[in-house]
């Protein structure tokens, strides 16, 4: 028998399995972690830094690129504490788009995550259905704000404007012509809340699609049950937070327990795993798809039945109208001093945080009374997470890292920020 | 959010700034409420004790540690535009690429920790003070061990030692990085540049070659809105 030796491996940060760049410095015996020490950081961008050199309201495309499979979730943590600073409220109707468009971005997020994680453990096809799905998703960004991903669609004082009455269609091309175009087109007749409502209706099923791939898949369980196990007690020790907590059996989701936008006023529930192992997160998430599916219903029924204002009459924050601004004097200068100098928090801090779909995504802002932030700092819920690698991984095999990572949902923009 | 969970967290909160004010008083700390929110300034040598009161005290029990992070105050309240000559170009007027530090040695730096408590639903903030001349603070991690990274992160960017802490090495910066890139005395642009060097057939570190640029300059303005609170707000030039 040869003699097996201890060693150590790096594991990424070019490693399809490492979600981005993350670098792994495995300690081994034989194929048993003994220790495991991440090292993050080479996506660091000093996003608070460049925050702190720029009027308030240019920061709001930064927190798109922070985690940025989860775009619109980190804008809301990020206007809320303005507006939390501020001391203003957006309209109604802009709590429930920003509620519906939350739940967009969960299930955006989600199907990422399903899609990568079945990858990571062998599971090909799941990815490809998650992908199609989010296509369509992406498209309602794209409707409502312009851009597929980066939407800086959220302002201090509200959103950036209402949802479209016409869904954008696809037009004839080289590529896709006649038949086809109209088969892509079915769904798109009427305006983005048809859309939505239409993905809505047909999502449930497709969730079920999924679990048939994956819930009871020998492999599947194998890979997962009883990996990376953390107790309640740890958990909360740990910082973990959002489904990572809930795996755990802890009912704490900041969308239940300290409401904001329109979240106490639509139904849902939260799912809770017992175990706390990768599987019951699975299960989780799974869950989460479902009630994010439910809240959407909700906020499509309520954004039908209910115009308005979908941002604050306040220029002081918020730009004037287009049209204003062709006749009026004070709009014009309102828009111009927005737009060159942005606005003056008072002096003070605040921290608001949103239940974004990997956790608790914060933000801290002490403000001087000048127009730009004078320290911004962004608690991204995968820092806490992914800071408990060594723990959850330690005992386990080389191939259930990857199963670990995958659970943790880590995305590196927003934990190297 | 006028509902009935906001009142009643606005209730519990107010519970708990008398809880704190009751408990800690005597060790000299202070308590701030701003924005709905509360914060205790916990003197650096009682950190500890405090931390472990209020997680393991019923009455508090704050069981996570949400997040720390280092504050650097040294440039806090300057306005950049504050001049009584007009310029030639641009923004050239009056903003200065590097603030002057008149920095308070005794409280430049801070350290602040954002708690959670499950149980009664609330959070809290403390800020602990930390000296130029020794940024040391007691480490947490004996409490919450999720102030392990967040540690490492503050040691990083902003210098501040924790004491006690197992691993405090640098996480987010380059290996072999010099210097603590969130300081306000650090420029935004960086120290040096990095570029690969077909002769030496290495990647090579070099000053940098641009130079800083104020698109938008700091301006506090004087605010009629805010100005019942704290009216010392400073004069922002003419615009």
């Amino acid at each position: 028998m040869p003699e097996i030796r201890n060693y150590t491996m790096n594991f990424g940060p070019q490693h399809p399995a490492a979600h981005g760049v993350l670098r792994l410095v495995l300690e081994m015996d034989g194929e048993v972690i003994e220790r495991a020490d991440p090292h993050i950081g080479l996506l660091h961008r000093a996003t608070e830094k460049l925050a702190e050199s720029k009027p308030y309201n240019q920061s709001i495309p930064y927190m798109d690129r922070l985690d940025y499979v989860s775009m619109m979730c980190n804008e809301h943590g990020y206007v809320l504490a303005i507006e939390k600073l501020l001391g203003i409220e957006a309209p109604i109707r802009a709590q429930y788009i920003r509620t519906m468009f939350d739940e967009i971005t969960r299930i955006l997020n989600h199907l990422m995550w399903i899609g990568t994680h079945a990858l990571d453990i062998g599971a090909m096809a799941v990815f490809l259905y998650a992908f199609r799905e989010r296509e369509d998703l992406l498209d309602c960004y794209e409707a409502v704000s312009g851009a597929r991903m980066h939407a800086a669609y959220y302002r201090p004082g509200g959103v950036y404007r209402d949802l479209p009455e016409q869904m954008p269609q696809y037009q004839a091309s080289q590529w896709v012509t006649g038949r086809d175009v109209e088969v892509r087109n079915e769904a798109r007749q009427g305006s983005l809340l048809d859309f939505i409502e239409d993905f809505t209706n047909r999502f449930p099923t497709l969730v079920d699609e999924y679990e048939t791939l994956l819930t009871d898949n020998r492999i599947w369980k194998q890979r997962t049950v009883g990996i990376g196990v953390v107790s309640p007690e740890r958990a909360m020790q740990l910082g973990f937070t959002g489904p990572m907590l809930r795996g755990s059996g802890i009912a704490w989701d900041l969308r239940k327990k300290q409401s904001y936008a329109a979240y106490d006023k639509v139904e849902f529930d939260i799912p809770v795993g017992v175990n706390g192992d990768c599987y019951d997160r699975y299960l989780v998430r799974i869950e989460e798809f479902r009630q994010s599916n439910r809240i959407i219903k909700q906020c499509i029924d309520w954004l039908r039945n209910n115009p308005g204002p979908v941002v604050l009459d306040d220029y002081k924050v918020a730009v004037p109208s287009r049209g204003d601004m062709k006749d009026d004097m004070e709009s014009l200068i309102h828009h111009f001093k927005l737009f060159t100098e942005g606005y003056c928090p008072p002096k003070g801090e605040a921290y608001a945080a949103v239940e974004a779909p990997k956790g608790e995504f914060g933000c801290y802002i002490i403000s001087d009374g000048a127009n730009k932030p004078y320290r911004l700092k962004i608690r991204a819920p995968g820092f806490a997470h992914l800071a408990a690698m060594d723990e959850m991984v330690k005992g386990h095999m080389l191939a259930d890292v990857v199963a670990v990572i995958g659970t943790m949902d880590v995305v590196f923009g927003e934990i190297d920020r | 959010m006028s509902n009935g969970s906001h009142e009643g967290m606005q209730a519990r909160l107010e519970q708990l700034a008398e809880a704190l004010a009751s408990s800690f008083s005597e060790s000299g700390c202070t308590l701030e409420q701003t924005c709905g929110e509360v914060t205790l300034v916990v003197p650096r040598e009682h950190l500890m004790t405090v931390a472990l009161r209020l997680r393991d005290d019923e009455q508090f029990s704050f069981e996570e540690l949400i997040d720390v992070c280092g504050v650097d105050y040294a440039d806090y309240g300057n306005s950049e535009w504050q001049t009584d000559t007009a310029p030639d170009t641009g923004f050239g007027r009056g903003v200065e690429s590097m603030v002057p530090m008149e920095a308070d040695e005794e409280n430049r730096f801070a350290a602040v920790y954002h708690l959670l408590s499950i149980r009664h639903n609330v959070r809290l903030r403390l800020r602990v003070f930390v000296d130029t001349t020794a940024p040391i603070v007691a480490s947490v991690v004996p409490v919450w061990e999720s102030a392990n990274w967040f540690e490492r992160e503050a040691f990083d960017l902003y210098g501040i030692m924790f004491g006690g802490h197992p691993d405090l090495r640098r996480i987010l910066t380059d290996y072999g990085f010099i210097g603590h890139p969130f300081r306000k005395d650090f420029p935004l642009i960086g120290q040096v540049e990095m570029r690969y060097d077909p002769q030496l057939a290495r990647v090579v570190y070099e000053p940098v070659s641009i130079d800083p640029r104020t698109l938008v300059p700091r301006v506090i303005r004087e605010d009629n809105r805010y100005l019942g609170e704290d009216s010392e707000t400073q004069d922002a030039g003419d615009a």
